[in-house]
């Protein structure tokens, strides 16, 4: 690597070029090693006689940029880009965050933080391995930020712009949490062991000052943990309380309160019973569930991040020069010229000023096949500009396009959607106010009994039905699924989406097509003509960036292809080439129709196979047509045993689809699915009105990729977002698929089932406890000792059922060819 | 048994130390990231034995 040519004296490691520690140095050896892992692979990489890639990479490394970053990253040096990401310190240097693409070992963390380190002008490189969030400090004096990005990319570690800001309000509320919870153990365990000695006074006697000490210490260590690290419970409970929702926080407040200023009442008074150690516990073992929770939902929230930082946020603009400069979507503006090259998404909605293109729409509107785009034609932001570059006028800001409306429907999609009521929740309001009930009947039965004892026995239910395995009960058992889910491939950004998942017993699922059930990109499924027509079709084909030209080649490609030459593209039509020095015509059958002979037994093959709604491809060679072969986007091959599993589990699976009718229908056929089941032609609205109308009366779970999904993704009480999929529909999700396909969904629908069973399971079980405790402390048998011990073992019965549950494998593997 | 008078203060004053130690360095934030630090030792360890490490 190029970095260690600027350390002299340093001999370079002989497979990684980084400089050898001198400790390491062999005085005479031919081959120097910085470490064993490079001496290991040197040596494998010799004996399997590849030695020469050492000559070959120093060759690469001269051009290196082209290899991962072809990118110039002049973006990064746009003022829009600088006062948006970066952050100037009084010190002079700027500050940012960058996410890295290809991060996975112990060694790349060190050759980032090390690499970076020797640019001249980066004061400090630190990168997060788990987050593979790299924050950098550099003088912008000496060095651009396009530099450094360009440096990480040469080394293999593309960079992208991290959104500062949204991830430091999480960090805090985390790092307050901390706190709250390590002072609440902290008391926790000093109360504890003033308790012990209580307890042993309790059963054996203990002098009269020692007693009023331990009790009068107790109150005092235990007033921070049940001033400061309690507060988050009042406060939601209190929330809960002015929207008038019955949250679980609720209970626990009143039990926490209640036991603490009983005990304090108690103590100032010299009588009755304290239960300083129990409250102080309670609030330790809740605050490890919340923080849990908390840890798990940033996890989750990160990864989505890390997915929009890898969605390109930039374009070209055309300076009044002509020349392209990158430039943030933020900036660019109505009237303003931008450069849309091969295989780039074009950037915003506007109008062909000059070129000719196929642009793919499939996450825009769900069409699979591509669409012809010449001057004056509209142009949609979103979609992918296939073949020839194109100059584009702006007509509307990013926020105002069509893709800008989607986000904002999705926005207002997911804030009319009804929250999801955790099981919890909806315990903790009957539990509620049972508890009070309850605690009223004991404090009048008692008053009449033995008055004196009254208040101390009400107390004591109150504190023993506070519902310390209730509360830990979802946020352990979520955090568990969610924790093994990620493990499988499926990120769940909220533990409520779920829980709701697992709930449904049934309902409806609509699957997008282009992306989701199929693989979004054409293939030839069918092939007629003769063998030797097919290396001269993938040798014209070869090169080409039109996906019905990549299907051809990636078809034939294995027979010895000849050169082709006087290679012509027809947009809208085909192709003509010479290979061999054979004329050929590849084409739409109007196009060939138009230049070469026709043999009439290939119309009969069109017809059948508009029929099975494949794109007929006609191929001509010296002027009469020969061959001809058939394309469509194949569905995936765990496609039909999902759908099949899925209809098991108790969904009607439905197909929403932008694409055509009669292509949907044919993917409908050959899953299975009834045609009143499949629904073509949707636009993006359509697609959220179904799912809407649908979510009325019914649980609605909807899976896609695209712009074209991702309202009604938001909409849907479950919305699932497949690998490979559009930016917005990433946002709108609650659950992401991290692999190619849907192999994984039933093993979430499964997974997320079990977790629901974990719940219940575990909210059954505290309500059992908290009815035995309850029934201790209304016949005035419970006192400290007792509800210390029933305290914890109720939590650790909880926490050992939530993470004894395995989420299950994906039932079907999912495709290795996919990537 | 009056040196509990002594001992349980002394008790919660260490207790309160400790509690302290614990809010500077979540302040300081080592706990905002628990998997790089444990690999970055390996790192910084591997170094010293060829050259002084400049960095604090």
């Amino acid at each position: 690597m190029q970095t260690a040519h600027q350390v002299v004296g340093d001999p370079e490691c002989s497979h990684c070029s980084l400089p050898v520690p001198r400790s390491l140095v062999e005085e005479g050896a031919e081959h120097q090693f910085c470490c064993l892992g490079c001496k290991t692979v040197f040596g494998m990489i010799h004996a399997e006689g590849l030695g020469a890639y050492y000559d070959l990479r120093s060759e690469d490394d001269e051009r290196a940029p082209a290899a991962v970053g072809s990118s110039s990253y002049q973006e990064l040096d746009d003022p829009t880009f600088v006062t948006q990401h970066c952050q100037a310190r009084p010190d002079g240097l700027m500050a940012t965050e960058l996410y890295l693409e290809g991060v996975h070992c112990s060694a790349c963390l060190w050759l980032v933080e090390k690499s970076l380190e020797r640019v001249d002008g980066v004061a400090e490189a630190r990168l997060n391995f788990a987050q593979a969030r790299l924050k950098v400090l550099w003088r912008p004096d000496q060095v651009p930020l396009s530099a450094i990005a360009g440096q990480l990319a040469k080394i293999g570690y593309p960079p992208h712009p991290a959104r500062l800001g949204t991830r430091d309000v999480g960090k805090e509320e985390e790092r307050r949490l901390l706190i709250r919870l390590g002072l609440a153990g902290a008391v926790s365990g000093n109360v504890m062991l003033m308790a012990f000695a209580l307890y042993g006074g309790w059963v054996s006697g203990m002098a009269e000052e020692h007693w009023t000490l331990f009790r009068w210490g107790s109150l005092f260590a235990s007033l921070p943990a049940v001033l400061y690290s309690g507060w988050p419970f009042y406060r939601s409970a209190y929330n809960g309380l002015r929207n008038r929702v019955l949250h679980m926080d609720l209970p626990i407040s009143i039990g926490v309160l209640a036991g603490f200023f009983s005990g304090a009442y108690n103590t100032v008074v010299g009588k009755g019973e304290v239960y300083f150690d129990s409250v102080c516990a309670l609030i330790f073992l809740l605050l490890v569930g919340r923080l849990l929770q908390l840890r798990q939902q940033r996890r989750a929230s990160e990864s989505s991040e890390l997915l929009y930082a890898l969605t390109p946020s930039t374009a070209r603009r055309l300076g009044e020069d002509g020349e392209a400069r990158r430039v943030p979507l933020q900036a660019i503006e109505v009237g303003d010229l931008i450069e849309v090259r091969a295989q780039e998404t074009v950037a915003t909605d506007g109008v062909v000023e000059s070129g000719r293109s196929a642009l793919d729409l499939s996450l825009l509107s769900g069409e699979s096949m591509p669409v012809e785009v010449k001057k004056h034609d509209q142009v949609w932001g979103g979609t992918v500009n296939l073949q020839d570059t194109l100059v584009v006028r702006v007509s509307h800001a990013v926020r105002d396009s069509r893709v800008g409306r989607i986000a904002d429907m999705v926005a207002d999609a997911s804030r009319n959607r009804a929250p999801v009521v955790q099981l919890a929740d909806r315990v903790a309001g009957w539990f509620v106010a049972i508890v009070l009930l309850l605690a009223m009947v004991t404090f009048a039965a008692w008053s009449i009994i033995a008055p004196e004892h009254a208040l101390d026995h009400s107390v004591a239910l109150l504190i023993v039905s506070c519902p310390c395995a209730l509360g830990l009960a979802t946020p352990l058992a979520i955090t568990a699924a969610i924790g093994k889910a990620a493990r499988r491939g499926i990120l769940a950004r909220s533990g409520a989406a779920l829980e709701a998942l697992g709930r449904l017993k049934g309902g409806v699922l609509y699957f997008d097509k282009t992306g989701t059930l199929t693989h979004g990109r054409m293939e030839v499924v069918a092939f007629v003509g003769p063998e030797w027509v097919r290396p001269l079709v993938a040798a014209a084909e070869k090169g080409s960036n039109h996906p019905v030209g990549r299907a051809l080649t990636q078809a034939f490609e294995d027979a010895a292809q000849p050169e082709a030459s006087d290679l012509e593209t027809v947009s809208g039509g085909g192709i003509t080439a010479t290979v061999g020095g054979r004329a050929l015509i590849i084409g739409s059958p109007k196009f060939v129709r138009s230049r070469a002979l026709l043999d009439s037994s290939f119309e009969t093959h069109v017809q059948a196979w508009s029929q099975e709604a494949l794109t007929p491809v006609w191929i001509a060679v010296d002027g009469r047509v020969v061959a001809a072969a058939g394309l469509a986007d194949r569905l995936r091959s765990e496609a039909k045993a999902s759908v099949d599993a899925l209809g098991k589990q108790g969904f009607e699976v439905h197909i929403l689809s932008g694409d055509h009718p009669s292509v949907v229908h044919s993917v409908g056929r050959a899953l299975g699915i009834p045609a009143e089941r499949c629904h073509g032609g949707q636009s993006p609205e359509d697609k959220l009105q179904r799912v809407q109308s649908a979510a009325a009366d019914k649980d609605v779970v909807m899976v896609g990729d695209g712009v074209n999904d991702a309202a009604a993704l938001a909409a849907a009480t479950v919305g699932v977002a497949v690998h490979g999929g559009a930016e917005t529909c990433f946002a709108a999700a609650d659950v992401f698929l991290q692999r190619p396909g849907i192999g994984t969904l039933t093993a979430l629908v499964q997974g997320a089932r079990r977790t629901t069973r974990t719940i219940r399971n575990n909210i059954i079980f505290s309500l059992v406890y908290n009815t035995v405790g309850a029934g201790l402390a209304m016949t005035g048998v419970l006192n400290p000792l007792i509800a210390a011990v029933l305290m914890p073992i109720s939590s650790l019965v909880v926490v050992t059922n939530s993470f004894r549950f395995h989420f299950p494998e994906a039932s079907t593997e999912s495709e290795e060819e996919a990537a | 048994m009056s040196v509990l008078y002594i001992v349980l203060p002394l008790a919660l004053v260490i207790a309160a130390v400790a509690v302290w130690a614990f809010v500077w360095s979540v302040k300081g934030g080592q706990f905002d990231d628990l998997d790089t630090p444990a690999m970055r030792m390996l790192h910084d360890d591997a170094e010293q034995r060829g050259r002084a490490d400049p960095r604090p």
